[in-house]
């Protein structure tokens, strides 16, 4: 579809800066232009990428479209851009959502607009800067570099605790990565010092011939996993969030639920895993049991909050839950399921930040119990609140039951304790989900300002159409996403278990200095590994 | 008969054309008067550009003079390049100030180059009297600047404070002095570099006496804590581009002699005085950027930040190999774009009289201002560290070659300091952009020469963030031949 050596990937990502550059010569006042422009580009940008979904080999794990060029040689900084099937899907899911988030935005922001659409611009081309960046120091600067926009729409227009909210929001994910920046230079210069070769390249750091030992790849891991484990958020990491959501205005919370929050699972995925199976092994209870408790723990905040809003934030902590609890499972399907429970957490968290927006600017509040009865006046409105609500619950037939079954799945494969805890995670979300739908849109209509609100308007209705017709897609037919994302997970399983095996390899040829029998339950144990 | 010294003019071109476009300012001075005396900075900056193209000249050499008494090596030729374009950015800030603070007259651009001499002096000198006398002409100037807003009070102050820790700073650095040559008999780097072996100070511990005064006479000038009481009030108290001015040449001048001294001339003990350097980076970028969390007024916010970013250069002189001082030298580079322009910010948006420097006069300033808002944001992000600035690219060169070295430890407080003072630099930004209106802001004018030095600021700040190689390299070349001998 493309030829070999178009910079399809660069295109992508800095195609937001084209209308950066666009919008910098509207003059401010002409705030219909501007939003124009945004949208477009946003959406030019979609039909950009949207071909990577077809062109993107699923037979090879390999990393495909490459760009490579020196960019700081002295350094061993390379410009590195690539994607396997698991980068494709969060290219897509960033550039699909992106331009609805902006196009949701017309109605709600309407002070400094320029600004704003700047700031969401620039936004989008860091973040798909993350997903595509194959040098560790070229993915660092996209990833601080994307913080400052969201900081800007945080800050700029969000509610009323909005310096509180972004400052800690900036400040926490700093911390983390702070750590993580030593973490890879402290790799790059392990790997130097054995092998010779001085890169921050991510594929040669990967097939490195020097095993990094075990002591050493603990504190590496530890140090990116607290980065990637604070954006997730993983409890205990996660209190900046509910503030973050709850101030941050409508687009800005769906970005962030939909794609920010993305980058640290996805974090896990590129660079914790591949980079140090054995501590990731290592540290798979700890964080399999902090994954559960953030899943049960979020669906409870979720169920006592009086703010649809930070009910919805909750809920990302519980589904971030399970995501990182099908990642850490190790299995095909644990993964899969994780990497399909990211994109559905997108549509299905992004489409209700979207719907609580709809009814904030109808009736300038959050609270649940200042509604009720919407279901007579706003019907359209509800039946897409119901669909994407059920979506989230993860009922057959939407996107969240195929993610979350496979994750249960997998986590059943690897620990049966895990699974059992896990699922009872699903019947909370059931519980605190509908309990807070049956208050806001069933039951009677006690409050006089619910009676004259307005149905969706054709703008609205468009916005909420693609995530609804995307959510029965992925519920009745994941074939084509879990088709496209099967090879680089089975290769992710692979080297994780690889290692493994050699561990237990050599623990098994200790014990049993080998007799004929155990050569032969040998090669039955690395069998069952690779089923 | 005496012999007479070998006397090598050729070595010392860029300073004596700096000392004549003084003199030449001097005169000018005496025959325009009024208020239109603006061209004697057109003479300065003649002066500054031919220096520039003499440094050019020089550039590769590797000659001594004035019976080894002064070097010019890239080494030198680079920092005489910084303190040229410190000097440049200082003259582009200064005159639409000294205008509208009424201040305008010869002596203030003569003290400058004066000063640039001194401290051209100091980066070229192999020898411990002639760095002294280096450090004292460009002290004095110094000393005068502070003082040049003769009528306020907190510019009296400055100079007065100013002058006193920095007599005081002489007197320790030529008591050192006295130690080393008492012990060693010599002052010259070169003698001392081979009289030294690695056990000379269990034979002689005054050499470590010595060596550490020497370190606190120019860790007063180059604001280490705990030598660094002086500054917030004379950094506040000075005239504003003299802060600016004061917070890039004169720290670039002491680390010039530092680097020199101690990883060169000290390098057979330099394990020794390594752990020194260590607990002073980290008392450095800690308590710079600790007590900077608390600050109201720009200037004193910026001037214990300009505390913290000498921390991030100690880290490169603790590590003391010819890696350390390169990453050293890069972000002293970025560190003169990015102070220059937030500087040069400040300016801008101050109003005459300086009355209200506080950081809240700033509020709301992106809804009228935006271009100004967004060009102190970049200042501030880059120092702050954020990419793709360049103080990402330095602060990443310097914690990277101190994981290299071995001093992890290091790196780790570094960073950390590191997101302290993110919360620092994002207040102003918060101000800016998120806070309402303050009356202030309402009027702005933009002065073209104050663009000048500005666009050049952000100009440096983003092209070294984004395109280090060349400048790297550049820095490379100049320190490679300082260890070559070694």
């Amino acid at each position: 579809m493309f030829s070999s050596d178009f910079p399809i990937l660069s295109v992508i990502t800095y195609l937001p800066l084209i209308g950066v550059l666009l919008i910098l010569m509207i003059d401010k006042e002409k705030v219909g232009a501007i939003r124009i422009v945004a949208l477009l580009t946003a959406a030019i940008n979609f039909l950009f990428s949207l071909p990577l979904f077809f062109a993107c080999d699923p037979s090879t794990a390999a990393f495909q479209f490459t760009e490579h060029v020196p960019w700081i040689p002295e350094l061993g900084i390379s410009y590195f851009f690539g994607i396997d099937g698991i980068s494709m899907l969060m290219v897509i899911l960033t550039t699909f959502l992106t331009p609805l988030a902006i196009w949701a935005s017309f109605g709600s922001i309407t002070e400094k607009v320029k600004g704003y659409m700047i700031s969401f611009l620039i936004l989008e081309t860091g973040m798909l800067g993350v997903f595509v960046s194959l040098d560790l120091i070229l993915f660092f600067v996209f990833w601080e570099a994307m913080l400052f926009p969201m900081y800007f729409i945080i800050g700029i227009w969000g509610g009323p605790r909005r310096i509180y909210a972004t400052v800690k929001f900036v400040l926490f994910t700093m911390i983390g990565s702070a750590l993580m920046l030593i973490a890879i230079i402290y790799l790059y210069y392990l790997n130097y010092q054995n092998t010779n070769i001085p890169t921050f390249n991510l594929e040669l750091l990967q097939s490195s011939q020097f095993p990094i030992p075990i002591n050493i790849q603990m504190w590496l891991f530890a140090a990116f996993a607290l980065a990637f484990a604070i954006k997730v958020p993983m409890f205990p990491f996660h209190t900046w969030l509910p503030d973050a959501h709850v101030e941050a205005p409508t687009a800005g919370s769906v970005i962030l639920a939909a794609v920010l929050l993305k980058m640290g699972a996805y974090g896990f995925l590129r660079f914790c895993l591949p980079l140090f199976p054995q501590a990731a092994s290592e540290f798979t209870p700890l964080i399999s049991i902090l994954a559960i408790v953030g899943i049960i723990y979020g669906a409870m905040m979720a169920f006592v909050q009086k703010d649809v809003k930070s009910l919805v934030a909750y809920s990302s902590v519980s589904h971030l839950g399970f995501v990182m609890l099908g990642i850490f499972t190790f299995n095909i399907q644990g993964l899969q399921g994780g990497i399909l429970q990211m994109i559905n957490h997108g549509i299905s968290t992004g489409g209700l930040f979207l719907i609580v927006g709809m009814l904030y600017e109808r009736r300038h509040t959050r609270m649940i119990g200042d509604f009720g009865g919407l279901a007579k006046v706003v019907p359209v409105f509800s039946v897409m609140f119901m669909i994407i609500t059920l979506s989230s619950i993860g009922l057959p037939g939407t996107n969240g039951f195929v993610g979350e079954f496979l994750i249960l799945l997998g986590a059943f494969k690897s620990n049966m304790v895990y699974a059992v805890l896990a699922a009872t995670g699903v019947v909370l979300a059931a519980v605190y989900m509908l309990w807070m739908f049956q208050r806001v849109i069933f039951g009677q209509v006690d409050k006089k300002e619910n009676e004259t609100l307005l149905d969706l308007n054709l703008r609205e209705k468009l916005i909420l159409i693609p995530l609804i017709a995307l959510i029965f897609f992925i519920g009745i037919y994941p074939k084509p996403i879990l088709s496209r994302m099967e090879t680089s997970v089975k290769n992710l399983t692979a080297i994780v278990q690889q290692k493994f095996r050699v561990e237990e390899d050599n623990h098994k040829i200790r014990i049993i200095s080998g007799t004929p029998m155990d050569k032969i339950s040998l090669n039955e144990v690395g069998e069952q590994k690779n089923e | 008969m005496i012999s007479l010294p070998i006397i090598n003019f050729s070595v010392i071109y860029p300073e004596i054309i700096i000392l004549v476009t003084a003199i030449a300012v001097l005169i000018a001075d005496l025959f325009i008067k009024g208020d239109r005396r603006a061209p004697i900075s057109l003479i300065a900056l003649a002066g500054i550009i031919m220096a520039a193209f003499a440094i050019h000249a020089q550039w590769g050499a590797n000659v001594s003079g004035f019976s080894g008494a002064i070097i010019v090596d890239n080494y030198a030729l680079l920092f005489k390049y910084i303190f040229l374009v410190g000097a440049l950015l200082t003259l582009f800030l200064s005159v639409w100030y000294l205008q509208r603070e009424e201040l305008f007259s010869g002596e203030y651009f003569f003290f400058i180059l004066i000063s640039i001499v001194g401290m051209m002096i100091l980066s070229s000198s192999n020898e411990l009297i002639t760095a002294f006398l280096g450090l004292e002409i460009m002290s004095i100037p110094l000393y005068l600047l502070a003082g040049f807003d003769k009528g306020k009070l907190r510019s009296n102050e400055a100079a007065l404070k100013y002058l006193l820790m920095g007599a005081f700073a002489s007197g320790f650095l030529i008591y050192g002095i006295a130690f080393i040559y008492g012990s060693m008999g010599t002052t010259n780097f070169d003698e001392i570099v081979r009289a030294l072996s690695s056990d000379s100070l269990d034979t002689d511990p005054l050499i470590l006496i010595g060596i550490s005064m020497i370190v606190i006479g120019f860790a007063f000038k180059t604001a280490f804590v705990p030598f660094h009481s002086w500054v917030p009030d004379v950094y506040t108290g000075a005239p504003t581009p003299v802060t600016a001015f004061f917070s890039i040449a004169p720290k670039a001048a002491g680390f010039a002699i530092l680097f020199r001294l101690l990883t060169v001339a000290f390098s057979p003990i330099f394990v020794n005085l390594s752990t020194m350097l260590w607990v002073l980076a980290v008392l450095t970028m800690s308590v710079g950027n600790l007590i900077a969390l608390t600050q109201r007024n720009i200037k004193r916010m910026l001037a214990y930040s300009s505390i913290a970013h000498a921390g991030y250069i100690l880290v490169s002189l603790a590590i003391g190999t010819s890696k350390g001082t390169e990453a050293g030298l890069f972000y002293l580079l970025a560190y003169t774009a990015m102070n220059a322009g937030a500087f040069g910010m400040v300016i801008l948006l101050g109003h005459k009289g300086e009355d209200d420097l506080t950081i809240s006069s700033y509020g709301g300033l992106s809804r009228r201002h935006p271009v100004a808002a967004a060009t102190m944001s970049l200042f501030m992000f880059s120092l702050a560290g954020i990419p793709p600035t360049a103080g990402f690219i330095g602060k990443f060169n310097i914690f990277s070659n101190a994981i290299s070295a071995g001093f992890i430890w290091l790196a780790i407080i570094g960073v950390i300091n590191s997101v302290i003072s993110v919360y620092y630099y994002l207040r102003v930004i918060i101000t800016m952009y998120m806070k309402p209106e303050a009356d202030s802001v309402t009027t702005v004018t933009y002065p073209p020469s104050l663009l000048v030095a500005i666009i050049l600021a952000a100009w440096g700040t983003l092209h070294i963030g984004l395109f280090p190689n060349g400048w790297l390299l550049f820095i490379r070349e100049s320190v490679v031949g300082l260890y070559q001998a070694l």
